[in-house]
């Protein structure tokens, strides 16, 4: 499989400025911390963490939505983290996103059809040619032509959901961005938006990277996960190695503590111990070591980096996990 | 030998009245609990689970009224108790934890105001001995060094720890009955699972009975022991938290139960409900359910089904039951 988007020690600092007439930057919330991933064509990758790792950060720098400080995201191997005006609206016809929250993100004054048709207007399609498109992916995603001259307060949560997705795809993109599409559903619409996002999937031959926080639905839809930590990735390999073979403490600590819906089943926790550290001051060497419950003395000092832990491209940044290096075959 | 059920709930109706009609948010809900027993009710938006813990409490504001029905609380019926002796047992005998913590606290004024406040406002003791409680109650969830903690606002917690200042509120009067409405759905998963087995373990010191309220299975799975699913303001099936899983009976329980993502190697596609919940005001006649079951029957669009106890201790609302009986009887 080709590598569709590569992204290379990603970083974005937000500056925190002092009081004072001529405000001064005093620090920096390192909310995406050198992320460096690599997105196959027509993969799903999975992006979990908890609130404020980083991941929505990494998602938006994705499409420059956000300016990345520093590093590279090359798209079909061009950096596109510098692009800028013309150029940077040309991609975004192949690079879309769907955003969390169905209610926020669909302009309430426009009807839903001017709302599908928007981006397809911003990229020149003719009129005509609008008209059949919003038909046709309403009707892809579930809706009915009737559906168009109607305003968002008039859909539910999940229908909303649906809205956004048409909007996403009339513009043929390659790669959506799907910043947590399903948390704010309930579970039994939530199922069908997750069911709606595999069918499109496969019919339009569509790359995802899907952000979310919740593991199941993760590991449902996802080829390979990546999970996040204080803006940096601690581990990513294929779903099922993954989830089997936690290496590193914090994804073992992070799928134990999923409840699962079988009351015969008492889990062993793993119980990590206080808060997530702020972003704006780390703690120095390993990231986890403050809430670990391995942590040794060179996890205080020496910062990990990402390292093969087992076959299958399953990588780690932990001190005590060996390394395991594949044989070239 | 049983113990006495501490709450009962029999055929509540909780209704508001709005211009465009009247919206049936609980309709009829029935159940017991007893001391350190945890009740689970589970339901998706719209389903009347928080409505029936509002109602509990007494909460209900205008337009909504408990249109009928009957709240017992140790023998006494709460629906009619004065506004003052309700306020004596808010916060004290029954109390309750929200689900947003940020919402539910006061974010002008500290965490120890708020504690004192509650505490004296039950308690005869003075200002000192409020303060001791309040460490001493901060400590009990877990908050370290509790006694400098309390001179802090909300805002100054992160969203687990908030949540622990939440229950320690709840518990600052020792109450027999704890109302938690999704208590960790704003919480991460790890926070979520200190969270939750910080309840089970103040359940058994304490004694307490905890009516759960999730959206969540997992949840309920976890922490319960007997659960009522709701639907559109109605029971649809009650039963012991394994027979639950183990033998779901009710369409909708198993619409929810193939819902959920399971992590297994072997992926099988979700089997969602179809549709979509229905418009409260404008229910349609038979079982609320009918229009997005895959098993109704032509009947099921006309009779409203009656709660069976289809085996023991395993209550269903359902027609495809009743047809069984009538079966097994003629």
């Amino acid at each position: 499989m080709t590598t569709l988007l590569e992204v290379n020690n990603l970083k974005k600092h937000f500056p925190i400025k002092g009081g004072g007439i001529i405000p001064r930057k005093v620090g920096a919330v390192k909310a995406v911390d050198g992320v460096s991933f690599k997105v196959r064509k027509g993969e799903t990758l999975g992006l979990v963490g908890e609130s404020g790792c980083g991941k929505s950060t990494t998602g938006r720098s994705i499409l420059n939505l956000i300016n990345p400080s520093e590093g590279e995201v090359l798209y079909k191997g061009q950096d596109i983290s510098k692009l800028k005006g013309e150029k940077l609206r040309k991609l975004r016809q192949d690079i879309q996103i769907i955003f969390q929250d169905p209610y926020a993100s669909l302009n309430p004054r426009m009807t839903v059809e001017q709302i599908i048709e928007e981006p397809m207007k911003a990229f020149n399609i003719p009129k005509k040619e609008r008209a059949e498109k919003v038909e046709y992916f309403l009707n892809k995603v579930g809706l009915s032509s009737y559906h168009k001259h109607r305003y968002p307060h008039q859909f539910s949560g999940g229908q909303r959901q649906r809205i956004g997705i048409a909007r996403a795809l009339t513009v043929n993109p390659e790669l959506i961005i799907c910043d947590e599409p399903v948390s704010a559903l309930d579970v039994s619409i939530q199922a069908q938006v997750v069911n709606l996002m595999e069918d499109l999937q496969k019919e339009f031959d569509l790359t995802y990277i899907f952000i979310a926080h919740d593991l199941s639905v993760v590991h449902h839809i996802s080829d390979r996960v990546a999970v996040m930590y204080l803006g940096e990735i601690v581990e990513v390999g294929e779903v099922d190695e993954l989830y089997s073979n936690p290496k590193h403490p914090y994804t073992q600590a992070l799928l134990s503590a999923i409840p699962e819906a079988n009351p015969h089943k008492k889990k062993e926790r793993i119980m990590l111990e206080g808060d997530l550290p702020s972003p704006s001051n780390p703690p120095e060497g390993c990231k986890f070591h403050t809430r670990c419950p391995f942590a040794e003395e060179q996890c205080r000092v020496k910062h990990p980096d990402l390292k093969s832990v087992a076959a299958g491209d399953h990588q780690a940044a932990c001190h005590l996990v060996k390394e395991v290096v594949e044989e070239p075959v | 030998m049983e113990q006495e059920p501490i709450l009962s709930v029999s055929n509540l109706h909780t209704q508001f009245h709005t211009k465009s009609g009247i919206v049936k948010a609980v309709d009829g809900v029935s159940f017991d609990i007893r001391p350190g027993e945890t009740l689970g009710i589970v339901g998706e938006s719209g389903s009347g689970k928080s409505i029936t813990a509002m109602s509990i409490m007494r909460l209900i504001k205008d337009p909504g009224k408990i249109a009928k029905g009957d709240i017992m609380f140790k023998g006494e019926s709460l629906l009619s108790k004065s506004n003052r002796e309700m306020r004596a047992i808010r916060g004290d005998r029954i109390s309750m934890v929200f689900q947003d913590p940020m919402t539910s606290l006061n974010p002008v004024f500290t965490v120890e105001k708020q504690m004192v406040e509650t505490i004296r406002a039950h308690r005869n003791v003075s200002k000192k001995q409020a303060v001791d409680r309040a460490v001493e109650l901060l400590d009990l969830v877990g908050i370290p060094s509790a006694r400098s903690r309390l001179k802090s606002y909300p805002h100054e917690f992160s969203g687990g720890m908030r949540q622990r200042v939440m229950i320690a509120l709840a518990l600052s009067c020792d109450p027999e009955v704890l109302i938690a409405d999704e208590p960790t759905t704003a919480l991460d998963v790890t926070i979520q699972a200190q969270i939750l087995e910080l309840l089970q373990r103040l359940q058994k010191e304490l004694g307490m009975a905890i009516i759960m309220i999730t959206h969540d299975l997992g949840v309920v799975a976890e922490v319960c022991e007997r659960v009522m699913v709701m639907y559109a303001g109605k029971p649809v099936e009650f039963a012991h938290v394994h027979e639950l899983f183990d033998h779901p009976k009710h369409p909708y329980t198993w619409g929810l139960i193939g819902s959920i993502p399971k992590i297994v190697k072997e992926k099988v596609r979700l089997e969602p409900i179809q549709g979509l919940p229905p418009d409260l005001r404008a229910l349609p006649k038979g079982c609320s359910f009918a229009p997005r079951c895959k098993h109704a029957m032509d009947q099921c669009l006309e009779v409203d089904p009656a709660l069976l106890e289809e085996s023991d201790n395993h209550h269903v609302r359902c027609l495809l039951y009743e047809e069984k009986e009538k079966v097994v009887t003629s």
